[in-house]
């Protein structure tokens, strides 16, 4: 499809090769963040909804579009508005410069991480080598925006909260990479396209059965990186009213939250990538549905598996209550680092055995 | 010895799975949400709402300005004076409840001893400017002849209990 569009465009003649290679990608970006932006906003109104069915409520069901009430789908388009009219007021304490880059260095990591995740086997902005190095620096870079927008406040709680987030998602970070080791030794590859390559074959060749601890932890960790309930002691409403965004408003607020829904799908589409066979059918190999269109890999298996699992971050938020901070940092160290260390031996004899079903091929 | 066994246990994480199940559950349950405007909750007779003074059949006003209500008021929202009028009785020149001081408690209804300021089923009412909440004699004895057929069957209800 892009190569039809750089032809067409090639054929005006006037068009230097450099600006054409410019604005294939600039539509390869607005094609992955326009829709981005759309899930992040009914994601919001997802998560209203599904914890309002748990909690016997039933959520949003108000705002419609054009006159009709559809169950509230206006809801999010409503939000956006109304954020993006509302003042956006500075601190006088407040180190205004930080003070509004913190938002954007909060946006752009949780946004440029997706030039790497494969939605198929050819459809990827950026093919590198290394993207689940890339995945994991910029998701750490992630943190530097929580950090500056708690200092740049120049207010009590966003510091608390910055404090806790850092050491929070500094902890995770270790027990997330040692899970994304095991993928690595499994897959032979750092590439995302490749690892999904590698569990071919149905859903019993899926990295989760042999990784199954890692791909529990991962999960988790990822909960806690993204500062979701219940590890969002940097939000802790109950204790630091809304720690680092206490003092945003409009737009500002708006681009945090942004990022963090952003980070949430992140999440959920490397978990359905690295465990679940991203695009990969679960249904490969089956002898009766094999033949029939169920067994094709494409797109929506990927959107199907992600919604999985941003539907069990709403659903972890409705049903647990809060870590207290010092849990949070045993369960880091003292649990999923150990745990992680030991699977990475186990999955290290497997991969040399080549114990099948998984490993017997390479 | 135990302690390894409950680490183990832990790891299956048996007791998170339990509290998922749970709100899985209510997920499909009923919900309770009473949508508002369309549908409403069921009201008591003994409702305590907006203010009403209340006037006998034959027209006259209730209130007898003893001013009971006055001091039972334990926010200090009813302002009463009073005088002598030309036929002896005694009524008030001025009956005031400030609804934003008003704790709706009810005990200015209890204490009246002819049922003369009482409280009604209304909950829905605004003020858009200053004042728009301080209910006078007339805005009182206003609310009560809309709703006396309301007021009369709440009171009757509820009579056998008092």
């Amino acid at each position: 499809m892009f190569d039809a569009i750089e032809n067409w465009m090639q054929a005006f003649g006037w068009l230097p090769d450099g600006l054409i290679t410019l604005l294939i990608i600039l539509l390869k970006i607005v094609l992955l963040i326009a829709p981005l932006m759309g899930a992040v906003a009914y994601l919001t109104y997802f998560e209203r909804k599904v914890i309002g069915y748990m909690q016997v409520r039933i959520g949003p069901n108000r705002v419609g579009v054009f006159g009709f009430r559809v169950w509230g789908l206006g809801q999010p388009l409503a939000d956006a508005v109304k954020l993006m009219f509302k003042e956006v007021i500075i601190p006088s304490g407040a180190n205004k410069g930080l003070f509004l880059m913190a938002p954007v260095l909060a946006m752009a990591p949780a946004l440029a991480v997706w030039a790497v995740i494969p939605f198929g086997s050819e459809m990827v902005i950026a093919d590198i080598n290394a993207s689940l190095l890339y995945v994991l620096a910029l998701t750490s870079v992630g943190v530097y925006g929580i950090i500056l927008a708690g200092w740049a406040s120049n207010s009590k709680y966003p510091f608390i909260s910055a404090m806790r987030s850092a050491a929070q998602i500094v902890s995770y970070e270790i027990a997330m990479g040692f899970a994304l080791v095991g993928v690595i030794l499994a897959a032979g590859s750092l590439n995302l396209g490749q690892i999904v390559a590698g569990q071919q074959g149905g859903i019993w060749q899926w990295y989760w059965l042999p990784l199954l601890p890692l791909f529990v932890i991962y999960f988790i960790s990822g909960v806690a990186e993204t500062n979701r309930a219940p590890f969002d002691v940097a939000e802790g409403e109950s204790e630091i009213v809304a720690g680092f965004h206490v003092e945003y408003s409009g737009m500002p607020f708006a681009v945090f939250f942004l990022a963090e829904y952003a980070n949430m799908i992140l999440i959920a589409v490397l978990a359905a990538l690295m465990f679940m066979g991203g695009w990969l059918s679960p249904f490969e190999g089956v002898p009766v549905l094999g033949d029939t269109f169920l067994a094709e890999s494409s797109i929506v298996w990927l959107l199907a598996k992600t919604s999985m699992f941003l539907f069990l971050y709403l659903w972890f938020r409705a049903t647990f209550p809060r870590y207290r901070y010092d849990q949070i940092m045993r369960l880091g160290w003292k649990v999923f680092i150990p745990i992680t260390i030991v699977w990475l031996l186990v999955v290290g004899v497997l991969v040399i055995t080549g114990t099948p079903p998984w490993f017997d091929v390479a | 010895m135990n302690a390894m066994v409950a680490f183990f246990k832990s790891l299956s994480l048996k007791e998170l799975r339990a509290g998922m199940a749970v709100t899985g559950r209510y997920f499909f349950g009923k919900k309770f949400t009473v949508q508002y405007p369309e549908e409403r909750a069921p009201q008591s007779p003994r409702f305590r709402g907006l203010h009403a003074q209340r006037r006998y059949p034959n027209g006259e006003e209730r209130c007898i300005a003893c001013k009971l209500c006055e001091v039972v008021c334990p926010a200090l929202a009813i302002t009463i004076e009073s005088e002598q009028r030309a036929d002896g009785t005694r009524r008030t020149t001025r009956y005031d409840i400030d609804l934003t001081k008003c704790i709706f408690c009810g005990f200015c209804e209890e204490a009246c001893p002819v049922d003369a300021i009482v409280e009604t089923r209304i909950y829905e009412y605004h003020g858009e400017q200053r004042g728009d909440l301080l209910m006078t004699k007339e805005k009182l004895l206003a609310v009560g002849d809309k709703h006396e057929a309301q007021i009369a069957a709440d009171r009757a209800a509820d009579a056998k209990y008092r």
